[in-house]
């Protein structure tokens, strides 16, 4: 029982992790007053660039690169056609979503059978050795480990710090920041480019740390997973990576109930075993959004009336 | 409070967005107007299906590069042209098991394709509404089984791919030292029981200690949710992984990185696991296929052995499918013991021959009885040793 409950613990970290990426950066685009469904398509081209840079560079890190500035670049289209074009921010986020995916699908061809030297699992000297932590925690690969620092980072940046304060102001009136000479537009459009960019390392960290593959479509709504809960967790980053950690956990529940021949008869039908992950984060990001419900930017208001 | 409401719907639009996109991802490549024109077919109904026809349709449920079960399929199409360079082949990738297949096999008939190869299990029931609506075409499914009459201009062809899956099983059986070998599957359709199945009685046919422990991924092809599963097995000290999926690289990977070994399905993927690669079965379509369509052009698919549920296996001698070559470590007297049991199916065996057991005791094939292709194509249960309840879907 307690190997299971390490394994599901485990699981859902790494099974999180990409979803955690792109929802911290989706955190930052809503703080801004953007949503940015594209997101699921900067976490697409993220997975191809960084399996299609670490094919070709042979070094996973330059992946990593490659994977933030192709995501970076999508959520640029998308905050242009937003911000500059005023165009509706939902559609537009999925016409974004279904251009990623039409680019990787065409670009990404070439990759499919491309072997790569990934990241692999590097056990941290002994923090990975503690019960129960250690296996949890400490046995991932490095991108897993920088997503720790992350969140913190991202909570002190958009709460505690004066760039927060500016993000967080373009969300709310972007009017006010102009008059006092502060260049919102500028603000509103860094956010969602850096948005793109951590989601689309959220895709490299799906196919050169976790699935160890490029395929079409691999991220099987990973980011729209990240932009609901973002939505429920009010842009709290710590909120944002439990609910990921959540969806990982539910993802990582059912193969792990197979493998010790546990059946569970409500579970029986292998459909409503594959949408636990879906039904869970329904449930519990529901009751936190309704514990604390933070207002919403104003800015995003106007997205969702 | 402003606006609370309509967020959560936003969300809840938005997960349901995400379980849509995990389900079927995008439309094929063709589309076109739905409308089945009934005149054409009126006109045409006395001409053999098929006849004389200039292009040949494919459409494939997920992407032609696939590593594994549809770019097999891909290539199969491509053999055609070899063949019969005249020919247009007419190709759809990513064509969901919907409606939509379908749609995109009407737009493959307007383009004049009057031969159309629905290339996965769940396209058989637009498969069979094209067939309806237009009897000069002939429509034949890989892998499925029409149950009920089979009209002139339909047939559905397969191989016995269980039977190199029973030999996989057998290299399996004896590499492995912890007696748990672990098997990855996307849905519970009697095609991959009868290799889940085919898996362990190979297996036990050398090893009666081994068992064969199973995890479902719900999805053709999910890396992520794979590499879970994979985690899972090697977890519960399975030492070789095998896997039915669509796309293969990442249970491939999962073994070699972890040191444990790897059987491979669809393709080959030796070089994905130079260390831990044991072997495996592979799909070579070109020569059916192409069977199939000069049998069409010449007019004679009505009738024929592929208009009905076709199967063939290493017995006849025109299976579409190959064993894998052998990985490093395999040694000369396992790969005696499969060479052996390849020559017994040669020899018309059966990989499904009784007296088997079920998973829960009972006989499922009693002594002296071979399964016929009908009841390897019902086959909706695990023998023993088979580890895992078959969910209901």
């Amino acid at each position: 029982m307690s190997l299971l409950i390490t394994e599901v613990c485990a699981g859902a970290i790494a099974g999180g992790t990409c979803i955690l990426y792109a929802a911290v950066g989706e955190s930052f685009s809503e703080s801004a007053g953007v949503v940015n469904l594209g997101v699921e398509g900067s976490m697409l081209v993220g997975a191809l660039a960084g399996y299609a840079v670490t094919a070709e560079a042979g070094n996973p890190w330059a992946g990593v690169i490659g994977a933030a500035v192709c995501g970076a670049v999508l959520a640029a289209v998308h905050a242009w056609f937003v911000l500059s074009r005023r165009s509706n921010q939902l559609a537009t986020g999925l016409v974004v979503m279904f251009l990623g995916l039409g680019l990787t699908s065409l670009f990404g061809a070439a990759y499919v059978a491309r072997t790569v030297e990934s990241f692999s699992a590097w056990d941290v000297p002994g923090l990975s050795s503690i019960p129960f932590v250690g296996p949890v925690l400490f046995r991932h690969d490095p991108l897993t480990y920088l997503s720790y620092a992350l969140v913190p980072a991202a909570w002190w940046v958009l709460y505690r710090s004066r760039w927060g304060l500016l993000i967080r102001g373009a969300g709310e009136r972007r009017h006010v920041l102009e008059t006092y000479g502060h260049p919102a537009l500028g603000v509103q459009y860094g956010s969602v480019i850096l948005g793109g960019a951590l989601a689309g390392i959220g895709g490299a960290q799906l196919s050169t740390a976790y699935a160890n593959a490029w395929f079409e479509n691999m991220s099987q709504g990973r980011g729209f997973i990240g932009a609901a809960v973002v939505i429920f967790a009010a842009r709290q980053p710590f909120k944002v990576a439990a609910g990921a950690y959540l969806f990982g956990a539910a993802l990582a529940l059912s193969p792990a109930l197979q493998a010790r021949n546990v059946s569970i008869p409500i579970l029986d039908n292998q459909f409503a075993l594959a949408s636990i992950p879906y039904v869970a984060i329904l449930v519990v990001l529901v009751v936190l959004g309704r514990k604390r419900a933070a207002e919403a930017p104003e800015g995003l208001k106007a997205v969702f009336g | 409070m402003f606006g609370t409401t309509k967020r959560r719907l936003a969300a809840l639009t938005l997960v349901g967005a995400a379980l849509l996109s995990a389900c079927s991802s995008n439309d094929g490549g063709a589309t076109s107007p739905t409308t089945a024109a009934a005149g054409d077919t009126a006109a045409a109904a006395d001409a053999a299906p098929g006849k004389d026809s200039t292009a040949v349709g494919f459409i494939f449920v997920g992407p032609k590069d696939d590593f594994g079960y549809n770019q097999a399929a891909y290539e199969g199409s491509q053999a055609l042209k070899e063949t019969f360079p005249d020919l247009e082949i007419i190709t759809a990738e990513n064509v969901p098991e919907t409606d939509e297949a379908a749609r995109v096999m009407e737009g493959m008939i307007q383009k004049g394709a009057k031969i159309i190869f629905a290339t996965s299990y769940g396209h058989l029931d637009a498969a069979k509404q094209v067939a309806a609506a237009h009897p000069d075409v002939a429509v034949v499914q890989q892998g499925n089984t029409i149950t009920d009459a089979v009209g002139p201009n339909i047939g559905t062809y397969f191989g016995t791919v269980y039977e190199p899956v029973y030999l996989a099983g057998i290299v399996a059986g004896k590499m492995t030292k912890t007696n748990k070998l672990g098997y990855v599957y996307a849905f519970p359709i009697p095609q991959t029981l009868a290799n889940i199945n085919a898996f362990q009685l190979g297996a036990h046919s050398v090893n009666p200690e081994v068992e064969t422990i199973t995890v479902n991924t719900s999805n053709w092809c999910d890396p992520a949710k794979q590499a879970d599963a994979a985690k899972s097995l090697l977890n519960q000290g399975v030492d070789v992984l095998t896997q039915h999926q669509d796309c293969q690289a990442t249970v491939v990977k999962a073994a070699e990185a972890a040191g444990q070994l790897v059987v491979g399905y669809h393709a080959d993927a030796s070089s994905l696991a130079p260390k831990g690669w044991l072997g495996g079965s592979e799909w070579n379509w070109g020569p059916m296929y192409a069977d199939i369509v000069k049998t069409t052009l010449a007019g004679d698919f009505t009738g024929s052995k592929y208009n009905a549920n076709y199967r063939a296996g290493f017995a006849s001698g025109e299976n579409p499918f190959v064993q894998s070559a052998f990985g490093p470590t395999v040694p000369q007297e396992v790969q005696d013991l499969v060479t052996k049991a390849k020559e017994g199916f040669q020899a018309d065996k059966s990989v499904f021959t009784g007296p088997i057991t079920g998973q829960d005791g009972t006989v499922v094939v009693p002594a002296g009885t071979t399964l016929d292709a009908a009841a390897v194509d019902g086959m909706n249960y695990f023998v023993e040793g088979v580890v895992g309840n078959i969910p209901k879907s």
